[in-house]
């Protein structure tokens, strides 16, 4: 997998180029954020097309959470550039849009799931608004349509729908970070961001979890960016990763080869650390 | 007829950044290609690089030098050097891979586990639920196992898991590493049936089986993996 270049000139010359020309969905160029001299990340160019699940991985500090700030536009990159193909076809320069444009396609086309679920849910509402208020932000005013819809996401995420009313801090950490999820993928975005989603769960937890949101971008045919220190969690959900230290790239391909046959020094570190069980 | 899939001057070594750069050869000028319903085995000694043809060829181990055309969508694509993307299409409707043991995952049903491939080639759940129904019941897995998730079975039920998975689908080149390890003599029988089945699809197989009974059962070509071993060690 060395000569990715070469390979690409060879491919098209040799194969057909059915479903090759197809867009990506995001694409990322040059990407930098430094924080005064300090790097958070640094060129960073990547592509993540429709229905793909994309992991980065890494240690503390390697700046992949810098990385899907910036690519989700809570942070804004010292250079680069972030595209994105919105359902119509049109493709945008997510930093050049208006603030009520990004808004609107934060609410609209992506999702954002947070690590604590604190920070992706209003603690103090019902579950059933939590979720339903994404829906009244894209525009929907029918309180029975909101509340069926908000009953359906509830138990598709495993909630019990008997939980409706209750607010969130009534929830185990588990629950809360399902009603995360439900809350994000209720207005049927084509893009979700996940920074360590299973990070503060207990084991057990965490497989629930981890099955439901596999299963739930397999149906779903989501795209997600996936942001996890977990080698475990990436090789189960991602189809590609990316390895990151120090704010750059230093290898990236297919899960398992990258898993299996890791190339780059750090990557043979990260894959040897791996306990066993 | 032209192979379905070519492997020529491949080579492979692993270079161990933890061991101080320490370079270990694993193969070099692997040359062979498979064609369409034949069953080429892999021989050879444990170490000689058999596997690590195997996970080559499925993109699960990159290639140091040289080719592995596989004909996909009407072309060849170089499996050496191909986008990850592109490699992912190439699993999906090419080549499928019972590998020898059975990654588990938390909470799936071992009849899910098996009927999943072809759900993600399109087929209905339902369809795809019976198609898996069937293969357990050839490979005599207890129906009463099917609704649980494999963590818990025993390594050979957990290999017809393995093997129902793998066989469900209809890729035209399907790889198996040791697919009859820990199988008992009756459902080896089934799965050298199973390969028969195959082989008169059409698929090419590409396999390694440490079983002779199964080796002699199956095999077309025999390729002596030790002609690949390099010549030298890398400094």
């Amino acid at each position: 997998m060395t000569s990715q270049t070469q390979s690409e000139v060879l491919d098209t010359s040799i194969a057909p180029n059915e479903g090759r020309d197809e867009r990506p969905l995001l694409s990322i160029s040059g990407l930098s954020k430094l924080y005064g001299t300090r790097i958070g990340c640094r060129d960073v160019s990547l592509e993540v097309h429709a229905g793909e699940v994309l992991a980065i991985v890494g240690e503390s500090g390697s700046g992949k959470t810098t990385l899907l700030n910036c690519i989700s536009s809570s942070l804004t990159p010292t250079a680069g550039t972030v595209t994105y193909q919105m359902r119509d076809g049109r493709v945008s320069d997510v930093f050049a849009m208006s603030e009520a444009e990004r808004r609107q396609l934060m609410r609209t086309e992506w999702g954002f799931v947070h690590q604590n679920p604190v920070d992706g849910l209003r603690m103090t509402v019902s579950a059933g608004a939590n979720v339903g208020e994404r829906l009244m932000a894209v525009g929907d005013r029918h309180y029975g349509q909101i509340r069926n819809r908000a009953t359906s996401w509830l138990d598709r995420v495993e909630i019990d729908t008997d939980r409706i009313d209750d607010q969130p801090r009534e929830f185990s950490g588990g629950m809360r970070q399902r009603l995360q999820i439900a809350r994000n993928l209720v207005t049927g975005p084509r893009l979700v961001f996940m920074d360590e989603p299973t990070g503060g769960l207990d084991v057990s937890v965490q497989a629930r979890l981890l099955d439901l949101l596999r299963t739930l971008v397999a149906d779903l045919g989501l795209a997600v960016i996936i942001v996890t220190h977990d080698l475990a969690v990436a090789r189960l959900l991602s189809d590609r990763m990316i390895v990151m230290r120090q704010g750059r790239v230093i290898e990236n391909g297919l899960t398992d080869r990258v898993l299996d046959d890791p190339q780059a020094p750090y990557t043979q570190l990260l894959v040897s650390s791996i306990l066993q069980v | 007829m032209s192979p379905i899939l070519v492997v020529n001057e491949v080579a492979k070594n692993f270079v161990m950044h933890l061991r101080g750069g320490l370079v270990l050869p694993v193969v070099e000028n692997v040359a062979f290609s498979l064609s369409a319903g034949e069953c080429t085995v892999l021989g050879g000694p444990s170490g000689a690089g058999k596997s690590s043809i195997l996970k080559m060829v499925y993109g699960n181990y990159g290639v140091d030098h040289g080719q592995i055309l596989i004909g996909h969508r009407g072309g060849y694509i170089d499996i050496a050097s191909a986008h990850p993307r592109r490699m992912l299409e190439i699993r999906r409707e090419t080549i499928g891979y019972v590998s020898q043991f059975l990654r588990v995952v938390p909470r799936v049903c071992a009849h899910d586990i098996v009927a999943e491939p072809l759900v993600a080639r399109g087929t209905t759940v339902e369809t795809a639920r019976d198609r898996a129904a069937e293969l357990l019941t050839r490979l005599n897995l207890p129906e009463r196992l099917w609704s649980l998730p494999p963590a818990t079975f025993s390594g050979g039920e957990q290999q017809r898991v393995n093997i129902a998975r793998g066989f469900i689908t209809d890729h035209p080149v399907l790889l198996l590493d040791e697919p009859t390890a820990s199988l008992d003599a009756e459902n080896r029988r089934v799965v050298i049936n199973l390969i028969a089945e195959k082989k008169k699809e059409g698929v090419a197989l590409l396999g390694i089986f440490h079983d002779g009974e199964v080796r002699e059962a199956v095999a077309d070509q025999i390729i002596d993996v030790t002609g690949f071993a390099p010549k030298r060690a890398v400094a």
